[in-house]
């Protein structure tokens, strides 16, 4: 007994210290959104590696008062999605960029700075700011996005009310070598509007993000984003989101470089006939450093007749290490739920690993729930096909991890956007030849 | 007459034993079992006078239960040792398991009938009211018998193989059976108790080095209490001529059971074990925590199953046996094999993970399980593969069955070490629920830490399909009957690993379980 109350008495020494390093901005229609997250984050305290849910992972780094260094590495060639037409909203080590920035202005969409709304006493995204994630704080902790609310510096507050003719692209660039970023951006799509939202950019040396997306009846939402190529930067992130009736929810992203990333994709499918896809891609190389790269799912079906996918695909090279905690659970009267789940990698090497915990929690009968996971190294027998019709083996390996990577790539909806998805990580491939 | 006439006769008479006659013996003994038995068929108690030790555990205790067996001082260190560690352990509280406080000083960690006071020499000499009740239970202890497949499955194995068995009632080892024509190949089976006092040396060299003394809060608790269970040693190059099986009763009312298996395979050798065990119906919730441990030396082989029918409670949830288990085999050497089978068909409370250790080069290791949970029942259960040695197989089929407002889940961990080249885990597990109250989980841990191997994971979980129901209702089966056909078939892969005898008792066990769960 006594052994319990030192461990406790050390996390909440180490959550103390990190509070004591944040800037808590005060007032504004945020104010008791953000006292309740403090509170959130203490009565739970930062987690630790003996806690089930990081397990795999080691949040020491994110936990740490201080960011760790981590340099800027320079873009190479065009910067992402540089030929859509877009609005780009840019913020640098999580400072708002205006002279980057294009207009905050974009037709159907009402854009604001939560900087700026902060100011005002009342606001629509009162009910939402911090709302998502306090619901994802059960059944298991997530001590960061409380963090973040009570913290978050800045970030986006976003509501569609029609379809949005372009997408919104944020985009973090990353200068300081210590910078710690903490953002928050709040995404309502009222009934039967469309928006895309794109994310690019490394955004600090320590990155903590929260996205809190509502999407009402008949409302679609497409996300896609990339996270940014500095080798030495750590991540954080959680997107929160509620999916109503008939509604759609899309999320893709790409992860290349990061000595430490964890996403966390909580979703809640609270209408009936919705549809909720994630998907990520990540390839890792340890040989710059390290590579650790953590995607946290968790899907939540509240409604009948509702669909859900999960498709996680990792490459993992010189002692990269991959890891994948998905859940679906269904809810008691969740009916004619359709539930998915896939996370495989592609080991190139003997040294990198890869480390899943995929879970089913079903609470209802009439349900369609299969979850896969596999790992291996690349199929010899398909290697050999490629060389025997005359395909150098370094064309044949790069062709048989794209197309490992295809399922994960195929839910971005929209083509140009996946085309640019795909040649980035043809870049990636081909400057990591050996 | 015209075709639909036809069938609207089948159909009418599918109630009657003639038409049952016609169909596959099979599902004749599901159809059987369902009409004649009540729900738990083991539920009633022998009425013995019982020698019990003081309620609760303590040094004692652990003392006392060392003395009763007539263990040497090092066993009874052993076991304080344990019982040390135990107190500094809190119980786990990981699994999906909801269950109210155990009060482990409000057991009896000792029971043992009166007439037992005396060891009897052989099987002659035990209390024939004890030898009654495995009678009933259909467990053949005289030697002349042999186990012939349940009842009314009589000629199906014609040929009626051997099985010796090691009888545990409560805490005590009644006898075990064709301990003579075993001696002879060398194989010795007999009650742990007795193996500790005449083969020290092979228990003080494997006790403990699978699941070690204080491996988790209820092995401990384990290590420090077990009262008996069953020792088997295998000689090198041998095949042990027959399948070694022990049964074990819970009698005594508030009594835990906790027994202890040690099963060592020497190099080239094969054994064939069975496990059952049954206990009376009562309103209290029951402890039962044993541990198995089975060393695999090079080349050898050993089949392990389970037919785990413990009183489930009843269907408000009231009573039945909470079974903590702590199983685990270790394929010391290389080439070794083992093969885990379990039917769960019974506990109020199920938590249990056989696990394999597959250290040696080329070993293999099965885990074929069904699990079925109905009305309050909650089972957590899965298994480990840990792969060490270069080039090992493994395979996990599961198949977990939720009815009523039971909760079942499957958890488990594959693990590649870095050392593990081109090994190979193929994992299946599915759930099936029946009924909108009921919960299927499933939480498997899946580490890969090289890249020749190959890991693959695949769930599923589904209800009843509405269409095969359909169809064998069509063919004049009532609904329970349809559903038990349409879950033997789900559960095929998993019985077909089972020997023959208990394959027959599982498919009808599974028949049973599901009483109930439908309409």
């Amino acid at each position: 007994m006594t052994a319990l109350v030192k461990k406790d008495a050390r996390r909440i020494d180490a959550t103390e210290a990190r509070i004591a390093t944040l800037t808590l901005p005060s007032g504004g229609f945020s104010a008791p959104a953000r006292a309740d997250a403090l509170a959130r984050l203490r009565a739970a305290g930062l987690p630790v590696r003996r806690d089930e849910y990081w397990k795999f992972t080691d949040p020491a780094a994110l936990n740490a008062p201080e960011a760790t260094a981590a340099g800027a590495m320079a873009e190479i060639g065009a910067p992402l999605f540089a030929e859509r037409d877009r609005v780009r909203i840019v913020f640098n080590d999580g400072v708002f960029d205006a002279d980057a920035s294009d207009d905050l202005s974009l037709a159907g969409v009402e854009i604001q700075r939560l900087a700026e709304a902060d100011r005002a006493d009342l606001h629509w995204a009162r009910d939402l700011y911090g709302v998502l994630e306090a619901r994802g704080q059960s059944p298991v902790l997530r001590p960061h996005a409380a963090l973040n609310t009570a913290a978050a510096s800045d970030g986006l507050l976003i509501r569609v009310t029609g379809t949005a003719p372009k997408p919104l692209h944020i985009h973090y660039t990353h200068s300081g070598e210590t910078a710690d970023a903490i953002l928050h951006h709040c995404v309502r799509v009222e009934p039967g509007a469309e928006l895309t939202l794109l994310e690019t950019g490394p955004a600090a040396a320590r990155f903590n993000k929260v996205l809190e997306v509502d999407v009402a009846e008949g409302g679609r939402f497409h996300h896609v984003r990339a996270q940014g190529r500095d080798h030495a930067r750590r991540a954080i992130t959680h997107v929160f989101a509620r999916v109503g009736r008939e509604a759609l929810f899309k999320s893709f992203t790409l992860t290349v470089n990061g000595v430490m990333t964890r996403n966390e994709a909580l979703i809640e499918i609270v209408g009936d006939n919705a549809v909720a896809h994630v998907a990520g891609a990540a390839l890792g190389d340890g040989k710059d450093g390290s590579f650790h790269h953590d995607d946290t799912v968790f899907v939540t079906h509240d409604a009948v007749a509702c669909e859900s996918r999960q498709v996680f695909k990792k490459v993992l090279k010189n002692g990269a290490t991959g890891v994948f905690q998905g859940k679906i659970l269904v809810k008691p009267g969740a009916q004619k739920t359709d539930g998915y789940q896939i996370s495989q990698s592609l080991l190139l090497d003997e040294d990198s690993q890869f480390l899943a915990k995929p879970e089913l929690e079903i609470y209802a009968d009439d349900v369609k729930c299969s979850h896969g996971s596999t790992t291996g190294a690349i199929d010899e027998t398909a290697l050999f096909y490629l060389r025997s019709r005359g395909v150098p083996v370094e064309d044949a390996q790069t062709l048989l991890i794209l197309s490992f990577l295809a399922d994960a790539i195929a839910e971005i909806e929209d083509a140009e956007i996946a085309a640019d998805i795909v040649a980035r990580l043809e870049g990636w491939l081909a400057r990591r030849r050996r | 007459m015209d075709i639909e006439q036809e069938k609207n006769m089948d159909s009418s008479q599918g109630q009657s034993s003639d038409v049952l006659e016609v169909r596959e013996g099979v599902d004749r003994e599901t159809v059987e079992t369902v009409q004649n038995m009540g729900a738990y068929k083991y539920g009633w108690e022998t009425e013995i006078e019982m020698e019990f030790a003081p309620m609760g555990v303590n040094e004692d205790i652990v003392r006392l239960i060392s003395s009763k067996n007539g263990e040497p001082e090092w066993m009874t260190d052993w076991r304080l040792a344990a019982f040390r560690r135990w107190k500094e352990m809190e119980e786990p509280r990981w699994a999906m398991l909801n269950y109210p406080e155990i009060d482990y000083q409000s057991q009896y960690y000792y029971a043992k009938p009166k007439s037992m006071a005396e060891k009897p020499k052989s099987l002659d000499e035990v209390d024939p009211k004890l030898l009654a009740t495995y009678e009933k239970l259909g467990i053949p202890l005289k030697e002349q018998m042999i186990l012939a497949g349940i009842e009314g499955a009589e000629g199906a194995p014609s040929e009626g193989r051997k099985v010796a068995v090691d009888a545990v009632f409560d805490s005590v080892s009644l006898g075990t059976t064709f301990k003579e024509e075993l001696k002879k190949a060398g194989v010795i089976f007999c009650s742990i108790s007795e193996a500790i006092r005449e083969h020290p040396e092979l228990v003080k060299k494997y006790l403990g080095s699978v699941v070690p003394q204080s491996d988790n809060f209820f092995a401990t608790l384990n290590s420090a209490v077990f009262s008996d269970g069953s020792f088997v040693y295998i000689p090198p190059n041998t095949r042990c001529p027959m399948e070694l099986s022990t049964y074990f009763r819970i009698n005594a009312e508030n009594t835990g059971q906790f027994e202890r298996t040690l099963i060592i395979a020497d190099k080239g050798s094969y054994v064939s074990y069975l496990e059952g065990c049954t206990a009376p119906k009562r309103d209290t919730a029951q402890l039962h925590a044993a541990v198995v441990e089975i060393v695999i030396l090079e080349d050898a082989e050993v089949k392990y199953s389970t037919v785990q029918n413990w009183f489930p409670g009843d269907e408000e949830g009231k009573g039945g046996i909470y079974n903590f288990v702590t199983k685990r085999a270790d394929c010391r050497g290389d080439r070794a094999k083992v093969m885990w089978t379990q039917v769960e068909t019974g506990s109020a409370i199920t938590w249990k993970y056989p696990s394999c250790i597959l250290r040696g080069d080329d070993t293999s290791g099965e885990f074929y399980s069904i699990a079925i949970a109905n009305n309050m029942q909650q089972a957590d259960t899965g298994t480990k593969m840990i792969h060490l040695g270069k080039n090992s197989r493994s395979r996990i089929v599961s198949k977990g069955i939720s009815a009523g407002k039971a909760q079942n889940t499957y958890r488990g961990l594959v693990s590649m070490h870095p050392k593990a080249k081109n090994s190979r885990n193929y994992t299946q597990c599915d759930s099936l629920l029946i009924g909108d109250k009921c919960g299927a989980h499933t939480v498997p841990y899946i580490e890969v830490k090289n890249n020749s191997s190959r890991v693959e994971h695949e769930a599923t979980t589904s209800k009843v399909d509405d269409d095969q129901l359909f169809y064998c209702r069509s063919r004049g089966m009532d609904e329970e009957e349809a559903v038990a056909l349409v879950v033997n078939g789900f559960c095929r892969e998993v019985l077909q690993a089972l020997p023959m005898e208990f394959a027959m008792e599982a498919q009808s066990l599974v028949a049973i379980s599901l009483e109930g769960s439908v309409g």
